[in-house]
């Protein structure tokens, strides 16, 4: 494990913010068996809790919170200047704070829902939504970490376009559905696993090339914001 | 306006760090005009007051902030989009952010590891000793004070024995004793060979230190050269004094005789007196007060502001 991702991990870790990741997770995992335990039957609870709860939110959601928190928070803090006044290529930094984003969100994402894929239907659903969100884990990361890179105020950023791109916006312009991350996320979960839980919009070579494409622009997109990163003259 | 260069240096060969009619701009605003200056090895002051730019040209030289005009090089290689420089360069800046929740030790070994040095525990204990950290090596930076913290972040940037070190406003919040301590290991650091570029807007702070100074005004290079005749240069600048004594008209009188006395204004609350020579004058007025028996009730430099003394250098 490289320095960089050591300190960024320990950063992940060591803020309060940190937090925020456990209970979405656990309000997945918890409604799926509270609905089970009732004898619900999934064809009620499984849009509900499985899309509209997990894949529209708790993925990118804890994608938002885990790929501003690794570097969008030591911008803005000012500790990123011990990174940056060394001698490493800046792709370097950018893959190490990404392999650390993109393995975060995918272990937090992918379990619950790996869980409340099987309470929902079987071990093959769950497996597809935990494939299908390591893919969103993956290509969402990318794009918060640009974020944190475009705007002093990522979170704002990435919370526009999750709320109004793919959450306002992916409803009614189908256009939008195209260049969602979330969509990708649907097709392939469905196409791993048909199930009537989740209605696919895109096609399977479509989400997988385009969530390729998200993910090896964003970064590269990142490696060149941080190369010409800048310091905002600060005369006290 | 014109920039009062002096000639203190000689020296043909470029210097360590060189800027060459360096401006940066934001918008409209000019942060940084045209300014040239090559820093060598050895301890260099960068004055100014408040504003002036000095942080400026500090982001500039770190590779921190792309000129909008000029060059910025060190060892003759760019700054701006050259993370290798990085090798030979040292930052401490202003804000004092750190990575908390590491000890200084973990700190100091993690700069070391990411500037790929053979022996990283090792360079991170020569850093510490360097700033005498070592008794709080192991606990966490967040526990420290600021001071402490400043310490660390130094041990930090010289943990590869950079050629470059550059400090901004190295001395702010400091105790008198850790002031006097930082400014020891910069000493040091500068016969040793390092270049070592620290900015201030505290004249006294610079005096101690450095013997070459830049002096930076409303981004411009004001004054540049050896500390001494710069300081002589602002001695010998025309003084304006307050003064009230028991008779200001006949003082004024006796005054006027006087060399060193450029000029005499009389107004109800006193005087005003300019005064060509500062030395000279400063021993001419008891003198003459006792001459001629008047009592003086005050005798206050009114310029004495910095900002006085580098507008003063800027119009030379």
């Amino acid at each position: 494990m490289s320095t960089v991702a050591m300190i960024t991990a320990r950063g992940l870790f060591g803020r309060r913010r940190a937090l925020l990741l456990l209970p979405l997770p656990l309000l997945l995992i918890g409604l799926a068996a509270i609905c089970r335990a009732y004898g619900v039957s999934p064809d009620m609870w499984g849009n509900a809790v499985i899309y509209s709860l997990g894949l529209a939110v708790v993925l990118p959601v804890v994608a938002l919170i885990v790929g501003t928190g690794v570097l969008g928070s030591e911008i803005d803090d000012g500790t990123i200047v011990h990174i940056l006044t060394k001698p490493l290529p800046r792709r370097d930094i950018i893959l190490a704070k990404y392999a650390v984003a993109a393995s975060v969100t995918a272990v937090v994402s992918a379990v619950p829902l790996f869980v409340a894929g099987i309470l929902a239907g079987s071990v093959k659903l769950g497996a597809a939504l935990a494939a299908a969100s390591v893919v969103g884990a993956l290509a969402y990361s990318a794009l918060f970490l640009l974020f944190s890179l475009l705007s002093r105020r990522p979170v704002l950023l990435g919370l526009v376009y999750i709320l109004v791109w793919e959450g306002l916006l992916g409803n009614f312009v189908s256009g939008t559905k195209s260049l969602s991350v979330g969509q990708y996320v649907v097709t392939i979960a469905d196409k791993i696993s048909p199930t009537n839980i989740l209605a696919s919009s895109v096609g399977l070579t479509t989400a997988i090339v385009m969530s390729a494409i998200f993910t090896i622009l964003g970064t590269l997109a990142a490696i060149n914001r941080l190369g010409s990163f800048s310091l905002a003259g600060e005369t006290s | 306006m014109t920039t009062q260069t002096l000639p203190a240096d000689t020296r043909t060969t470029t210097g360590v760090v060189e800027l060459s009619n360096v401006s940066r701009w934001y918008g409209n605003v000019v942060a940084v005009n045209d300014i040239s200056m090559s820093l060598y090895p050895g301890v260099t002051g960068l004055l100014g007051p408040n504003g002036a730019g000095k942080t400026t040209v500090l982001h500039m030289m770190a590779g921190f902030l792309a000129p909008s005009r000029g060059t910025v090089t060190i060892d003759g290689k760019p700054t701006w989009r050259n993370p290798s420089v990085y090798r030979d360069l040292g930052l401490v800046t202003e804000r004092e952010a750190v990575h908390g929740y590491l000890t200084a030790r973990q700190f100091v070994t993690a700069c070391a590891k990411m500037q790929k040095l053979p022996d990283p525990a090792g360079a991170a204990q020569r850093a510490l000793e360097l700033v005498e950290m070592t008794g709080a090596a192991e606990r966490r930076i967040e526990t420290f004070s600021k001071g402490m913290r400043q310490r660390t972040r130094v041990a930090a940037a010289l943990v590869h024995e950079p050629r470059v070190l550059l400090l901004d406003e190295p001395f702010n919040g400091m105790d008198p004793r850790q002031r006097m301590h930082m400014m020891e290991l910069l000493h040091s650091l500068g016969d040793r060979g390092h270049t070592i570029l620290f900015s201030s807007h505290i004249l006294e702070e610079v005096e101690q230190v450095a013997g070459l100074v830049q002096v930076i005004v409303a981004g411009r290079l004001a004054a540049s050269g050896d500390y001494r005749k710069i300081r002589r240069l602002m001695t010998n600048r025309p003084h304006v004094f307050a003064v009230r004594s028991s008779d200001d008209r006949r003082l004024a009188v006796a005054l006027i005789a006087e060399k060193s006395v450029a000029g005499i204004e009389i107004d109800a609350t006193g005087m005003t007196v300019r005064a060509a020579d500062y030395g000279s004058f400063t021993r001419a007025l008891p003198r003459i007060a006792l001459d001629q028996g008047i009592r003086l009730h005050q005798l206050v430099p009114s310029d004495e502001s910095l900002e006085s003394v580098f507008s003063y250098l800027l119009e030379g």
